[in-house]
């Protein structure tokens, strides 16, 4: 058992999310950044979807009940086992009683937390990520409370095992004020000018303060949209289309006002212009940037995502060769 | 317009390295949704490989897809494939669903009040802003022509159970509405609005652009499974469903909201075989005839 003493800012259960029920409006949900979070579980012994607590900016304190291994990846984060600093990106042994405790984040935006055994409140459809605005998922669909209990599952290895493990340490991602984003252009973006394409892709984009599990709005330009008539049923906005799918990381322009960057909390559909997708696997950069941070968006090909998507798998990969894990279901070589 | 929908060009896109957006067309046209439901469907059936799962829209489709299992291209290939299979929209699954609403309601009328700052006309409330960019004067006679027929429900998205619902008109004697000119923070939960062309009903509380019209009496989306048709599906919508809408006043309002509070309200929902060639050659008896059919059910 896990109990909450405090919760810190916004601290949700999470695992790699629910799919599958995207199409009825239900967003996959998950962990924001996902090579933190599955790094987070193979240094616990854990499957690397087992759930965990993302943890926004300001981390929680909590005590244990049971002996368990813990590992904090993700943002920066000051943090302390029974008030003595501890090193992220690595295990630690619980014992009953022990208090954890994370500070502010330093760097970054979204820390993790992984416990052998994971969180084992009840799945929902699939997962137990947490979805806050349809409240669903997690504990009761909401974000942590003091005094909440989490149940914590029987850690698949014996806990001395995957202690002292490590792994390159250049395999650690250091989150950056200054993001280069790779987009695979079009959807709609036949609406648009050729000219607010070109500057979408050439100046710096601020991160807003609207940024959140749903989306990072994103200040810069406005947008030009082709002259032409209107589509029946699009609305009188140049900048509405008639209803469409939303790929999570695409990247919508209401009003052609600002840019906002649908995440894993995503509304799945609605009527504004979609000009391209954040590749998958630089939506774990956008996971670590918080208000005033600096995007620049390069434009990829299919193929050139598809690489990306690949060599974030050898990554991931490496990691687990190096700390000795060598299938899939998260289970220690002999 | 042929008979289930012609199209041309249809338009297959990237949407990053995990989904493609399928686009028939850039207008609302319920020949095309008919047509692209019964691809969906098909596409649901085939269980292709590596796709997840495949969402409908008004006029397009994504698809939900893992690029280790197959290549965007290969599946674009499979897909175009799947849609010169189908000519034209097979006959459709649909429920026809009683929704029973309050119009004119006071929840609302409140939210309009603390929102009018952003709304084009806050002299008058957004039922009557609709009844006159319309052309309607009176409030029982437009809420009569409102509700005279069933609306199909042509998307489902955006929060859990948001539907997308479509009058079962010509273009032409479509009712439309500008959203707000700015959106609200907050709107109540079960607010029936309307924008565009489309009807929807707020599953949760939230922030909207529609233009608030009434209450539904029952609930579109059910986290919490308490009610016995939701259990195990949470929505209510399908896409090709057909809500009716039904005009109630409070006594009823609240009796229905004391049956879904106690989890004992059972939605009346009637399974039909729709068949969207014959509602094209014939709108109106089509509609006379599913109702009929419904009312003998």
């Amino acid at each position: 058992m896990l109990s909450v003493l405090e919760p810190g800012l916004l601290t949700t259960i999470q695992d790699l999310g629910r799919l599958h029920w995207y199409h009825i409006g239900m967003p996959p949900s998950g962990a924001l950044d996902n090579f933190a979070f599955r790094v987070g579980n193979l240094l616990v012994g854990n499957p690397e979807d087992a759930a965990g607590l993302e943890v926004t900016y300001s981390g929680p304190s909590f005590e244990v009940t049971s002996e368990s291994l813990i590992a904090i990846t993700g943002a920066d984060v000051a943090f302390t086992i029974n008030n003595q600093p501890a090193a992220q990106w690595r295990a630690h042994t619980l014992h009953p009683g022990d208090r954890v405790s994370l500070g502010g984040v330093r760097r970054g935006a979204r820390a993790y937390i992984c416990l052998a055994g994971g969180i084992t409140v009840s799945e929902r459809l699939g997962s137990r990520s947490t979805y806050m605005l349809g409240r669903f998922g997690g504990l009761d669909g909401r974000k942590l409370e003091a005094g909440d209990a989490l149940p914590l599952g029987t850690p698949h290895t014996a806990p001395d095992a995957m202690l002292g493990r490590s792994f390159d340490p250049t395999l650690i991602p250091v989150p950056q004020k200054e993001l280069e984003v790779r987009v695979v252009m079009g959807m709609c973006s036949h609406r648009v000018t050729p000219d607010s394409l070109r500057e979408f892709l050439t100046v710096d984009w601020e991160v807003s303060t609207e940024a959140d599990r749903i989306g990072y709005r994103l200040k810069g330009p406005t947008f030009e949209f082709n002259a032409g008539e209107r589509p029946f049923g699009a609305g009188a906005d140049p900048s509405n289309v008639v209803d469409l799918g939303y790929p999570i990381g695409s990247i919508q322009i209401p009003g052609g006002l600002e840019a906002i960057v649908l995440l894993n909390d995503a509304v799945t559909g609605g009527g504004y212009t979609t000009i391209g997708t954040v590749i998958t696997a630089d939506l774990d950069l956008i996971a670590q940037a918080s208000p005033g941070c600096h995007i620049r968006f390069h434009e990829v090909t299919i193929n050139e995502a598809l690489q990306a998507r690949r060599e974030r798998e050898a990554r991931i990969e490496q990691v687990r060769l190096e700390l000795g894990i060598f299938d899939q279901a998260g289970m220690l070589g002999q | 317009m042929e008979q289930g929908g012609a199209m041309s060009e249809t338009r297959y896109d990237y949407g990053g390295d995990e989904y493609l957006l399928v686009v028939f067309s850039e207008a609302m046209d319920l020949a095309i949704n008919f047509k692209l439901l019964s691809i969906c469907r098909e596409i649901e059936r085939r269980h292709l490989p590596g796709v997840i799962e495949v969402c409908p829209a008004n006029a397009s489709y994504l698809v939900h897809f893992r690029p280790e299992e197959t290549h965007p291209d290969a599946l674009i290939r499979t897909l175009k494939d799947l849609e010169r299979g189908i000519q034209s929209a097979e006959t459709l699954t649909s429920r026809l669903v009683d929704i029973p609403v309050l119009f004119d309601d006071p929840w609302t009328q409140e939210c309009a009040k603390r929102f009018a700052d952003r709304h084009q006309d806050p002299s008058v409330s957004n039922l009557e802003y609709l009844m006159r960019v319309n052309g309607y004067s009176s409030k029982e006679e437009f809420i009569t022509a409102y509700c005279d027929r069933p609306y199909w429900i042509s998307m489902v998205g955006f929060v859990p159970g948001t539907a997308w619902c479509y009058r079962m008109c010509p273009p032409e004697q479509a009712i439309q509405a500008p959203k707000y000119i700015r959106p609200r923070t907050d709107t109540p939960e079960r607010a029936v609005a309307h924008a565009g062309v489309f009807l929807c009903i707020y599953p949760v509380q939230g922030p909207g652009g529609y233009q608030m019209i009434g209450m539904s009496a029952v609930p579109v989306y059910d986290p919490e499974e308490r009610l016995p048709d939701l259990q195990g599906r949470y929505i209510l919508a399908n896409a090709g469903d057909r809500w009716q809408f039904r005009p109630i006043d409070m006594d009823e309002y609240n009796d229905i909201r004391a049956q879904v509070e106690a989890g004992s309200y059972r939605y009346r929902i009637i399974e039909q075989d729709f068949r969207p060639g014959e509602y094209m050659r014939d709108p109106e008896s089509y509609l006379k005839h599913l109702q009929e059919e419904a009312a003998h059910a």
